[in-house]
């Protein structure tokens, strides 16, 4: 476990107040840290070259829309994956944005991979990223208005309905 | 477009027969030379993961198979992973070493039809009938296990939907003792072959820094070299007990991902065999009351295990609050599922980390700059699945 | 027996419908074209093993415009939804349509914001081929029973639907 105390350390030391809590659930380490800093913290993680982080290897996000005592800290939760190839290990940065106008600095100045991970997130998610060159729809169609995966956006718009009377078969409901 | 113009804009699919599926590129050309190259991705958006999220978490493993669909087991396994490490849950020893066994048959029947596809691609149609032929064998064992050719849905949470076939070992030998030859088939016709080497080599190239800095994965990223596979560096499922090696590459060109591949599928079959030599006795289910479904034997006889069957299909189980991940070595790159359970019986969110998303966004910098036709082989070199891509 | 027996034993007499449903029945070119997991069946079913060309249809088209025979492999999107119907219209008449898989049926398990439930809402669909995804007999089954739905067809009526249909 030498690398997660490093990992500790050093978060400890490069954020200082923007560090709010760190989780270990399943052996998972996850820092919870204020949206404000992720951008310099990891300009310090690719230039710092003792842990080696330089994979980010997924970004995404988390709704808890309908949960009270999440939505206390804010609606939508922001989730980095990164990976130590020395060191092979992973850890999750998450960062919790509020309800209206949520925004967060984009990485793709520091990671290429981030460009379409964080148009993703746009798209699905409706977070914004500021700095992205390009945040543009991906994945959804064209004319489709709002983000699907907020968890206030319907599932689906057409319940069909299932009768044994043939005569009278009921429409599809819209 | 006017004469001053130098620049050709060409719209390259969604209905094209070498972009495997529904890609959409847009690529602005100076002659034979690419200028710019701009995916567009989305024909096949399927909201799996907004589906996923409104399910109870068994009945999320249907909608797994059906994003990469060239490796249903693998989707499987990372799911069912992810929702163990969620549970806590400890799978017996034979429920690992069959779904290692399946998985790497996955991994042979993937790159199968990746050589397949990629050769026609390429200009050498005799290929995709020869591999074709292969993968026939292997759906044929997916089908003994789950009655399914292709969308097994064979694993589940703690264990497997039903026991190995009787005649699995028999069925997967033949298989061993098959294939190999057909490999070294394939490479008599494509290693080197002058057109193969020209098409492939030096072609699509990336750098080692660069394929880290995108975030790639898989045989992406270890053709330029980096040493970094799930199996070895964080093993799952009892990886750690097999012997295998991973393959690198030096140039990190389409040839060097060829010969990854395949050298890729000659390791699934030894550790098939390793598997198949030690498989062990035992359950194919954990017993975990209440999370895990009882065996099929039990529920038939035993009341108390019908009670916490029903229990567990209608009303399911509820999953702590928490977020688990767990990255599997899909033949595609690192696929990963990230499972946010809040204390109910479905997920907060489940979020795929899809290795062919993030692999096809290098396409714009593997190929501008480069002549036209190596689009087609740099898209090939990807291994991209649409399904998976789009979700 | 009456006439039979003064025509000389190289002519066959058939009606015109009968000779034109065989000729295409026996050249249909199915559009190359696939969308998902069905796609990969798809294939199964025209290489080696199940081998469609035994029905003179492996040749497949990848222009919508040399292909009579479309077969929506795989689930629609809604994004994709415009294409497929572009695709269609391109096919020169006539043309028909196998949906495959209960995806392009009627949505399968995709009951959601981003699916078309079900292909034949925005094309006519000849043959629905049930399965998630069908085995390649059961493709091919669809295929033969779009032969025989075929031969079953005359011009008359066909001249008819077409005219309903662009019209």
């Amino acid at each position: 476990m030498a690398f997660e105390d490093q990992l500790r350390e050093f978060m400890k030391s490069t954020l200082g107040d923007a560090l709010i809590r760190e989780d270990n659930f399943r052996e998972q380490l996850s820092f919870y840290i204020k949206p404000e800093a992720i951008f310099d913290l990891c300009q310090t993680f690719v230039e710092d070259s003792s842990l080696d982080i330089r994979f980010l290897k997924d970004i995404t996000s988390v709704d808890w829309y309908g949960h009270e005592d999440e939505m206390a800290d804010g609606r939508f939760e922001v989730v980095y994956n990164f990976y130590s190839l020395k060191h092979k290990s992973r850890f999750f940065v998450k960062c919790r944005l509020p309800e209206d106008n949520p925004e967060i600095v984009s990485l793709t100045p520091l990671f290429n991979a981030a460009n379409w991970l964080e148009r993703e997130v746009w798209d699905l998610m409706g977070i914004t990223f500021t700095g992205h060159p390009d945040l543009t729809k991906i994945l959804t169609a064209d004319d489709l208005e709002g983000h699907p995966l907020r968890r206030d956006f319907p599932l689906t718009w057409e319940q069909p309905k299932f009768s044994w009377n043939m005569d009278d078969p009921p429409e599809v409901i819209k | 477009m006017s004469l001053e113009e130098k620049t050709l804009h060409i719209n390259m699919g969604p209905q094209h027969p070498s972009t495997h599926g529904v890609l959409r590129v847009e690529l602005d050309v100076d002659g034979e030379t690419v200028v710019r190259a701009k995916p567009i991705i989305g024909y096949l958006h399927t909201g799996i993961e907004k589906t996923m999220e409104s399910k109870l978490y068994y009945k999320a493993i249907p909608c797994t198979d059906r994003m990469d669909y060239l490796a249903p087991m693998s989707n499987n396994l990372g799911f069912c992973l992810s929702v163990e490490k969620l549970m806590d849950i400890e799978v017996p020893e034979k429920v690992k070493w069959a779904r290692v066994c399946l998985t790497e048959l996955t991994r042979l029947n993937s790159h199968l039809v990746w050589i397949g596809t990629h050769a026609l691609d390429m200009g050498a149609m005799s290929m995709l009938l020869y591999a074709f032929r292969e993968r026939e064998s292997i759906i044929d064992i997916y089908e003994a296990c789950s009655g399914q050719r292709m969308m097994s849905t064979y694993f589940r949470i703690g264990g497997l939907a039903q026991d190995l076939p009787p005649d699995f070992d028999k069925k997967v030998r033949a298989i061993l003792a098959d294939i190999p030859s057909k490999l070294d088939d394939y490479e008599t016709l494509l290693t080197n072959n002058e057109i193969w080497i020209n098409r492939t080599k030096n072609v699509a190239v990336i750098s080692a820094d660069d394929a880290i800095n995108w975030g790639l994965t898989g045989p992406m990223l270890r053709g330029s070299g980096v040493n970094h596979d799930l199996r070895k560096d964080n093993p799952y499922s009892g990886y750690e007990n097999f012997d295998f090696d991973v393959p690198l590459g030096k140039n990190g060109d389409a040839y060097d991902r060829y010969l990854i591949r395949l050298e890729e599928m000659r390791q699934s079959l030894r550790i098939i065999r390793q598997c198949l030599d030690g498989m062990p006795e035992g359950p194919y289910r954990a017993h975990v009351p209440g999370v895990v479904l009882p065996p099929k034997d039990d529920v038939l006889h035993k009341m108390e295990s019908m009670i916490f069957h029903f229990k567990i299909i209608t009303e399911g189980f509820n999953a702590p609050k928490g977020a688990a991940y767990v990255g599997v070595e899909s033949p595609k790159g690192e696929i990963g599922f990230y499972i946010q359970g809040d204390g109910t019986n479905k997920p907060v969110r489940v979020r795929v980390r899809p290795p062919s998303f993030v692999n096809l966004a290098v396409l714009p910098a593997l190929t501008e700059g480069r002549l036209f036709s190596d689009v087609v082989c740099a898209i090939g070199s990807i291994d991209i699945v649409l399904g998976e891509v789009d979700r | 027996m009456g006439l039979e027996e003064k025509i000389p034993d190289s002519v066959i007499l058939t009606t015109l419908d009968k000779m034109v449903n065989w000729a295409r029945k026996r050249s249909m070119w199915p559009l190359g074209f696939g969308l998902a997991c069905c796609a990969i069946e798809m294939i199964s079913t025209f290489s080696a093993h199940f081998d469609l060309s035994r029905f003179g249809m492996e040749v497949m088209r990848p222009s919508p415009r040399q292909a009579d025979l479309m077969i929506i492999a795989g689930r629609v999107s809604m994004k994709m939804a415009p294409v497929v119907k572009t695709l269609y219209e391109q096919m020169p008449n006539p043309k028909w349509v196998i949906s495959m898989g209960a995806c392009a049926s009627c949505g399968g398990v995709f009951n959601n914001y981003a699916i078309l439930q079900g292909v034949d809402r925005i094309i006519p669909v000849d043959i629905y081929v049930p399965g998630c995804p069908p085995r390649p007999e059961q493709l091919m089954d669809g295929i033969i029973k779009l032969h025989e739905k075929l031969q079953s067809e005359s011009l008359k009526d066909a001249r008819e639907e077409w005219g309903r249909r662009i019209g």
